[in-house]
């Protein structure tokens, strides 16, 4: 007997969505398994933030169908918002309650009950290290509490589907580090994870698959490896102190690209030390010398190039 | 447990959450009762000679311009409460955690529900405040317990349905101050009513607008039962101008706040 397919957290097709005459969605198509994390990458105004709105019952979609956990999005959207918790990208919290208050407001709203809720609410603090700032109102908070409070509100009712909307823009790289955990500790706890992020690094670190998502449609999927393979490998950037010496280094390093009016060559290599030695070799013969060599590996702008034959572009959208 | 008992405890959270936050940030509570209490001191203290000898038999017998003026100043103190509303409302709305209550699976107007019922139990406060207030400026009210209770009934159905439109104002406004400046229509119509002087005393076509305005009956209702003055049909048109309103703000409030996601 074979098993059968588990149907997916999240399935969406041909999600469309436009405000005004601005197409932010146009035709997307997503599905997410249960359990894993899932990214949606992509610069500002790719629809990221419209995506996780319609997906988790804030906005309709114009066109298109989305389930999540089960349920039709727009048929039924309280089973939906019974199954999910959303941080989204700017704090969902009540300042004028401390941290304590905001997690017992969310445990009432869950109706789990005076002690259930105050327990929860304690394990939460103490799990996101906001214990000793508990009593305090949450306006007095760092972006990095805020942010963690934030996660503690969403989780606090147990969902099954958690939603994420760059959840580690403007974070410090500590509290960055913190949250990736989290979000990790999360997944091992059994909880589907969607987010969206600007970051390739971040969603290489914390997803299973990614969706690149570009002026509203998606432009790429695949694990994280899958999408580093479509990606020309990264360069290798050497700083010089003069025009002569770049001159020279360029005329012995034949397949060097200039950097515009940096004294640069940017050289094509993966980033592994043989294919650094062999430029520093190259070099060496010549008895040429850099002042400074930066290894770049590939990033969102390469991703993007790579995937659409355009750069980054920013699009304002009104939400 | 049924949609309704959901409903309720829902709004019950909110509304604790709704006096936390006066506790935290008291000072539009006390802009609220402030405002009535300025109205009783500057109309008693500075006007009342003149307004008292001017109004002749309109008053009470023997009676001082406070027992005239108290009931208008009360109804003053529902609108100046539900004006705080209406700003309250705006700035919660700009608030992310509206957002996440409209991807939980809540009653989707409890928040309101709890704000409105928050406003409500302020302006009773208020109330209790202003008629303190009024008292020592020697208010002399006649009413009979049961007539203070029904009294205390009429203030709360107003500033019920006071509070319900301001809710409104307060979602349709982009800005705190706008929601201000809409809610004043509420705050400035009471002067074009029997609050201060009887309506008889106004030129004809003022005094046809204040006697079909809402704050008239509910005005002389209040008036009649705290001070004995003639109710008449006062006492039917004030309950059906609250129902009216309360039920107008409700669906009007309800239908705003469902409109999409706030930002």
């Amino acid at each position: 007997m074979s098993t059968p397919t588990p149907a997916p957290a999240i399935a969406a097709t041909g999600l469309h969505k436009s405000f005004g005459t601005l197409v932010v969605l146009d035709g997307i198509d997503l599905a997410v398994a249960e359990g894993t994390i899932f990214a949606l990458l992509g610069p500002n105004g790719a629809g990221k933030t419209t995506t996780v709105h319609i997906l988790s019952t804030l906005l309709p979609a114009d066109g298109g169908q989305a389930r999540v956990a089960g349920h039709d999005t727009a048929e039924d959207p309280d089973a939906v918002r019974a199954a999910i918790g959303v941080t989204g990208q700017f704090s969902a919290i009540d300042g004028l309650l401390t941290g304590e208050e905001n997690l017992i407001l969310m445990a009432d709203l869950h109706h789990l009950g005076r002690a259930e809720g105050r327990r929860r609410a304690k394990d939460l603090l103490d799990r996101f290290e906001l214990t000793e700032a508990a009593r305090k109102t949450a306006a007095t908070y760092s972006g990095g509490m805020r942010r963690r409070l934030d996660l503690a509100m969403t989780l606090i009712g147990d969902p099954q589907i958690v939603f994420l909307d760059e959840p580690t823009t403007g974070l410090d790289p500590r509290s960055r580090r913190t949250m990736w955990q989290i979000i990790r500790d999360m997944a091992a706890a059994g909880i589907t994870v969607f987010l969206t992020t600007q970051y390739l690094e971040e969603a290489d670190q914390l997803a299973g698959r990614i969706a690149v998502l570009d002026r509203g449609r998606v432009v790429a999927e695949g694990t994280p490896d899958e999408l580093k393979r479509q990606i020309p490998g990264g360069h290798i950037e050497l700083r010089f102190r003069d025009l002569a010496g770049l001159d020279r280094a360029a005329a012995v390093l034949g397949d060097a690209s200039r950097a515009n009016g940096a004294l640069v060559l940017r050289v094509p290599a993966d980033g592994t030390p043989q294919s650094v030695r062999a430029v520093l070799d190259r070099l060496g013969e010549q008895a040429l010398g850099a002042d400074r060599i930066t290894v770049h590996t590939p990033d969102l702008d390469d991703v993007f190039f790579a995937l659409t034959g355009h750069p980054r572009t920013e699009q304002e959208i009104p939400a | 447990m049924s949609t309704l008992s959901y409903a309720v405890r829902d709004s019950t959270t909110m509304l604790r959450r709704d006096f936390r936050h006066s506790l935290r940030y008291p000072m539009m509570t006390v802009t609220a009762v402030a405002l009535p209490v300025f109205y009783l001191l500057l109309f008693v203290g500075v006007f009342g000679n003149t307004l008292r000898a001017g109004l002749g038999a309109a008053t009470p017998s023997g009676g001082h311009y406070v027992d005239y003026l108290a009931p208008g100043v009360l109804v003053m103190t529902a609108c100046a409460s539900a004006e705080m509303t209406a700003v309250s409302v705006n700035t919660d709305m700009t608030e992310g955690i509206i957002a996440r209550f409209r991807t939980m699976a809540i009653a989707r107007t409890s928040v309101l529900t709890g704000q409105v019922f928050g406003g409500l139990t302020r302006a009773l406060a208020s109330g209790v405040l202003v008629v303190a207030v009024a008292l020592g400026l020697g208010f002399r009210p006649t009413a009979t317990p049961v007539e203070w209770v029904a009294a205390a009934g009429v203030f709360a159905m107003i500033t019920l349905a006071l509070t319900w439109i301001t809710v409104a104002f307060g979602l349709l406004a982009k800005t705190p101050a706008g929601a201000n400046s809409l809610s004043l229509i509420i705050v400035v119509l009471p002067f074009i009513s029997s609050a201060f002087v009887p309506t008889a005393s106004m030129p004809a076509g003022v005094r046809w607008f204040a006697e079909h305005q809402p704050f008239t009956p509910v005005i002389e209702t209040l008036r009649g039962l705290l001070t004995g003055t003639p109710i008449g049909t006062s006492a039917v048109a004030a309950v059906a101008w609250c129902a009216g309103l309360t039920l107008v703000g409700y669906l009007w409030s309800r239908a705003l706040f469902d409109r999409g996601p706030a930002r």
